[in-house]
């Protein structure tokens, strides 16, 4: 049962990481930069849902998913765009400091203490009446709600997002652009266009990954996204980066090595050992697990 | 005899002001605060130069600098607690001990995680730095020999006034001998091989230099200082814990050298300058200033990125250049053949062979192609 539940928990925060890891992967795939700053979307998402909150939570969930998508476009449009061309390391220092501006924005705005949030007792007061803690126990198996909820949202997700890429027409131009970015613009793809999407979506699904943490009861603060977003980025990488399906194995993989180190009573490592598994990926198969090989021309 | 580089500027400023101001101190005309902030700055300068060695020499990202610094602030340390009962915690063959033991750890460190991970480049090398520095932090955190989370207790250097002055000056010695070290790297051919590489790495290698090795060493230097800058840390600070080595030091160093210009003499401005600002931020306002000063480091640092690296900005950067005017007055000659210690151009490649540049000593290899700039592809990874 033990290991049941290790499996499930791993499936759950892999999902979590999958779904921020998206994020990551399409931008890389799609403007050759690492977003640094999607970790920070994640935490900006989470204080949306609690200025909400008191309104509806529905509706703070749906705001805050709307504007990280505009956050996300902003920060494409003011910060990325006119770096577009220029070194990757001028890009990549950029989306550090965008990151920091967001954690310092919010640090002034809401304070440096850690908020609780009770996001899932508003969502669901009468389920909390008969089940204490959320959990639902079937004989000697436990497993909260909030688990199934992300088991659930994060399969639709993967699923909604690969139809979205195989399916339709902007799906596919996005494909297109990460292929070849200037044989797509000559074929009338807007460029433009389908890059403000890429940072769209990635911010969306940033902002559910927020909702999905905060119904597990995460306390809110400012430094909340960072090392969510890094561990992503890690699955990213491990999965290879560029690619949707790795990113999603990835997530996954992390998620469940993330687990069985707990239940290992390797907890205090779990930082150390997956990073080590993001070093030894790398060395192995420099463009991650399931990432295409790029060769370098002069 | 092998000529060394004259930047008598720092080295006579830097000297200087370290004599003056031990003087002063040694006469108690320095109250304990400004002793402390000049440390501080010590320690801020020898990590923005050797982070620069990587970062605006080789080129490549490193986030992982402050892990680098954990080693050796934690073997330093936690020498001279094991060397309390013998040779004593606070003499400076203790010091000097933990310096060079320190230093080396630290470089050990950077040759072991750089010899696999500079096969990798760009933003794959920044990931591992940034995993590198975040397992350092992960293990010290988790070791019981090494205090686990209640950190390391490292000897006192502030109850007597002498030892503080000693640390004092051993600290100005490990500045000037980075600024010393690092330039005459950069200027010798090993430094030349580096900033082929980070201008264009393929044509580097096609020109038979090793670019592993070279990558390597710049590395290692860059690790190896950020060791002693641990140590005096450790010893400047009484308590030392692994969290506060974490990413986001690493990406304060990161925007010290970047504001600096990615320069060694920017680097040393820079790192003095910001420290200042944020101790006199800190301590005289308090509260949200001190937070919002933050805010406005993040912002600098995406406008000065920005403005020096956006390819739509070229033709104003170009006219109103003051850096460049700056380069035009100290140095009227400029010698092509010479590797400027201003890296300030690293960031640009140039888009247009000459006939008169590829008839003097310098050969320019294009790799954006000319069409780079309109569709807006960043060259040389398709």
């Amino acid at each position: 049962m033990k290991f049941l539940e290790t499996l499930i928990n791993g499936f759950s925060i892999g999902g979590i990481y999958a779904m921020i890891a998206l994020g990551y992967t399409m931008v890389y795939g799609i403007a050759k930069m690492l977003n640094f700053a999607h970790g920070d979307i994640i935490m900006v998402g989470a204080y949306v849902i609690i200025l909400f909150l008191p309104i509806n939570p529905v509706v703070s969930i749906i705001a805050a998913i709307v504007l990280c998508a505009l956050l996300g476009i902003t920060i494409e449009k003011i910060a990325y765009k006119p770096l577009r061309g220029a070194s990757p390391l001028a890009v990549l220092i950029t989306a550090i400091g965008v990151s920091y501006l967001l954690q310092s924005l919010a640090q002034i705005i809401f304070g440096p203490n850690p908020k609780s949030n009770n996001l899932f007792e508003k969502l669901f007061p009468k389920f909390l009446e008969s089940h204490r803690g959320g959990i639902i126990a079937i004989g000697s198996f436990n497993i909260k709600l909030s688990t199934i909820i992300t088991l659930a949202c994060v399969a639709l997700v993967m699923i909604g997002l690969t139809l979205f890429v195989k399916r339709t027409k902007i799906g596919r131009a996005m494909v297109a652009v990460s292929e070849d970015k200037g044989a797509a613009q000559l074929m009338g793809i807007n460029v433009n266009k389908i890059i403000m999407i890429t940072f769209a979506i990635g911010s969306a699904l940033a902002a559910l990954a927020s909702t999905l943490m905060m119904l597990d009861g995460q306390t809110v603060n400012f430094t909340m996204g960072s090392l969510p977003g890094i561990k992503a980025f890690t699955a990213a990488v491990i999965g290879g980066i560029g690619s949707i399906p790795g990113a999603m194995l990835g997530g996954i993989v992390l998620g469940l090595i993330e687990c069985f180190a707990q239940m290992a009573g390797l907890g205090d490592y779990a930082v150390a050992i997956e990073f080590s598994i993001l070093i030894i990926v790398l060395l192995v198969k420099p463009t991650g697990i399931l990432g295409k090989k790029r060769r370098e021309k002069v | 005899m092998r000529k060394f580089v004259k930047n008598y500027l720092s080295y006579t400023v830097i000297g200087s002001l370290a004599i003056i101001l031990t003087i002063m101190g040694a006469i108690g005309a320095l109250p304990g605060t400004t002793l402390a902030l000049l440390e501080q700055s010590a320690i801020a300068i020898v990590l923005a130069v050797s982070l620069n060695m990587v970062v605006g020499f080789l080129g490549e990202l490193s986030l992982g600098h402050a892990g680098f610094m954990c080693i050796g602030a934690y073997v330093g340390g936690k020498l001279a607690v094991l060397l309390s009962s013998s040779l004593g915690g606070t003499n400076i063959l203790t010091v000097i001990l933990a310096l060079i033991i320190g230093g080396l750890a630290a470089g050990l460190c950077g040759f072991i995680v750089g010899l696999p991970a500079l096969r990798l480049r760009g933003d794959y090398l920044a990931i591992v730095t940034l995993a590198f520095g975040e397992i350092v932090k992960n293990i010290i955190e988790n070791s019981e020999f090494f205090g686990s989370h209640t950190g390391l207790r490292t000897p006192d250097f502030t109850t007597n006034r002498s030892m503080r002055f000693m640390l004092f000056t051993i600290g100005a010695v490990v500045v000037l001998l980075t600024i010393f070290v690092i330039q005459n790297v950069i200027k010798s051919k090993h430094g030349r091989a580096i900033t082929a590489i980070r201008d264009n790495e393929i044509a580097a290698r096609a020109t038979g230099i090793n670019v592993t090795k070279y990558k390597l060493m710049g590395f290692v230097v860059s690790a190896v200082f950020a060791g002693l800058a641990g140590v005096l840390y450790s010893y400047s600070v009484q308590s030392i814990q692994a969290v506060t080595f974490d990413y986001n030091y690493s990406i304060e160093i990161l925007v010290i050298v970047v504001l600096g210009g990615m320069t060694v003499n920017g680097s040393i401005i820079s790192a003095v300058l910001i420290t200042a600002l944020n101790n006199i931020l800190q301590t005289k306002l308090g509260g949200n200033i001190a937070v919002a000063k933050d805010l406005i480091y993040a912002l600098v640092l995406i406008l000065l990125v920005i403005y020096r690296n956006a390819p739509s900005l070229k033709t104003f950067r170009e006219k109103y250049n003051l850096g460049n005017l700056w380069i035009k007055l100290i140095k009227p000659k400029n010698d092509p053949s010479k590797v400027g210690e201003d890296a300030v151009r690293w960031d640009v490649v140039p888009t247009k062979i000459s006939m008169d540049e590829v008839l003097s000593t310098d050969v320019i290899i294009d790799t954006t192609g000319d069409n780079s700039a309109d569709i807006g592809e960043r060259g040389g990874n398709k």
